[in-house]
């Protein structure tokens, strides 16, 4: 089954996993898997629509899924999936 | 015409000579050379030591805060010494010291849509150690209408991004962001915590990459992202492209000047001393100790469980912000109740949530548990 990386601003709402296994053999169907699974994640990943935030990005291998076909995109067994996040920090803050 | 190096100078660059590619051609370059670094926090730190070292002829420094005993378990550049003063100024006197033959420029200043352009222009890469959205935005924008690289790189507490956007080349900042997260839904490290040694593995590979790029040599991160972890010691890149739907510099480009970042992320740039919910819904730790004891107030931390350790108040209720809005159930919204958090940033978020719930009677300690231990409790510790 393919492996989604989660990464650590996430991990608060996965029980603190960094890596989980989703069922699905295309991104929609894991990341449905993945909701179902953790669904303290969904309003992070999505919008009321239902549809993926644009800050949010998924990479199957090294490409992006818009580069691909989008939430279509097939993944297969043992594949790495990479929700990649926003992240701000240059440790200046005081 | 590339500068000559002095006898002084090719003694002190010997290490570099001896490399092929870098040789004494290289060297010039370097120093005929000129690099911005936005913040001389956690990334400035190494990057702006290791460019000094190795002899950009100009560097750049923007920042406008001053050194806090707390930025020197990762920002380096400054010492138990240099503690309330200028940062541009603490980290120019040590640049110098390690290296007096280069200019250093500084700008004590918030880098913002009404000056960056004026910065920036006169240098030739740009270098994002900011610690907040909108700058990053800002800082990407500008390197795109300049035409200029921009080295990106970004922590949060075991994890670290590094990129080269060039948009003359490849992807921007925008093109794999084209909108900020809503606010609040990323933690600043300010909040979340960086272990202190990850600006530093990340900002000495945002300085490798800008000396390639200056250099010519190598293949520069373009069109790739770094993804480290440092808890799982692991590298990942993933490749980039460019957006045809850009705003910045895709072919159909709306955004063609600097626009109000704040808005645009929907959070403030420079103001990171004391979170606040705005004059209506804040109460200061002075008159929140006054208070205290009141049959009806309800006190109620948003930290994470593992903050209590530090500090804490007495008869508080903890309910991390991230689970505040699944345990609602557990607050009555007839009583009057007060939120708080480290600094108050966490907790006004929190009461921006209760309050869209109807709560009506909540405010948020301006400044958190910290300003209750600077006004009001002198034995907690600040952190």
């Amino acid at each position: 089954m393919p492996a989604l990386r989660i990464p650590t601003p996430l991990r608060a709402y996965t029980d603190g996993q960094s890596e989980v296994t989703v069922n699905g053999s295309n991104i929609s169907d894991a990341l449905t898997d993945l909701t179902a699974q953790y669904p303290a994640l969904k309003p992070h990943l999505f919008n009321e629509g239902g549809e993926l935030r644009p800050f949010v990005n998924l990479f199957v291998g090294e490409n992006n899924i818009k580069d691909l076909q989008g939430v279509n995109t097939p993944i297969n067994d043992g594949e790495k999936i990479m929700l990649i996040p926003s992240i701000a920090g240059g440790g200046d803050a005081a | 015409m590339l500068p000559e190096l002095s006898r002084d100078e090719i003694l002190r660059y010997s290490r570099h000579l001896l490399i092929p590619e870098v040789g004494l051609e290289g060297q010039r370059k370097l120093k005929n050379s000129s690099a911005l670094i936005i913040g001389t926090g956690g990334l400035g730190s190494p990057v702006a030591l290791y460019l000094a070292a190795a002899g950009i002829g100009r560097i750049g420094l923007v920042d406008y805060d001053t050194v806090d005993s707390s930025n020197l378990q990762r920002q380096v550049i400054h010492g138990t010494s240099t503690v309330g003063k200028l940062k541009v100024e603490s980290a120019r006197d040590k640049l110098l010291d390690l290296n007096p033959s280069i200019q250093v420029d500084v700008y004590n200043e918030p880098y913002t849509s009404e000056n960056a352009l004026r910065i920036a222009r006169d240098y030739d890469i740009i270098l994002d150690g900011t610690d907040n959205f909108p700058t990053r935005y800002l800082t990407n924008d500008v390197a795109v209408f300049l035409g200029k690289p921009n080295v990106y790189a970004s922590i949060y507490r075991f994890d670290g991004q590094v990129s080269v956007f060039y948009a003359k080349e490849g992807p921007c900042y925008r093109c794999l962001f084209p909108e900020p997260p809503p606010p609040g839904l990323v933690p600043s490290c300010a909040e979340g915590g960086v272990l202190g040694v990850l600006p530093g593995t990340v900002g000495t590979i945002q300085a490798t990459e800008a000396l390639k790029v200056l250099l010519g040599i190598g293949e520069p991160l373009i069109g790739k992202l770094l993804l480290y972890n440092a808890l799982d010691m692991s590298f990942d890149f993933v490749k980039l492209k460019k957006n045809p739907n850009c705003r910045v510099c895709g072919p159909n480009a709306d955004i063609k000047e600097l626009i109000d970042y704040e808005e645009f992320c929907g959070v403030p740039s420079h103001d990171h001393e004391e979170g606040s919910a705005g004059a209506n819904w804040d109460i200061t730790a002075t008159e929140l100790a006054e208070r205290v004891g009141h049959n009806h107030l309800k006190l109620v931390d948003v930290r994470e469980p593992h903050e209590l350790q530090i500090s804490a108040l007495p008869n508080a209720v903890n309910i991390p912000l991230g689970q505040l809005a699944a345990r609602l159930s557990e607050l009555d919204s007839a009583e009057e109740m007060v939120l708080f958090c480290k600094s108050g940033s966490r907790s006004a978020r929190g009461l921006e949530l209760l309050a869209s719930a109807g709560f009506k009677k909540v405010k948020n300690l301006k400044g958190g548990i910290n300003a209750w231990a600077r006004e009001v409790d002198k034995s907690l510790p600040i952190y």
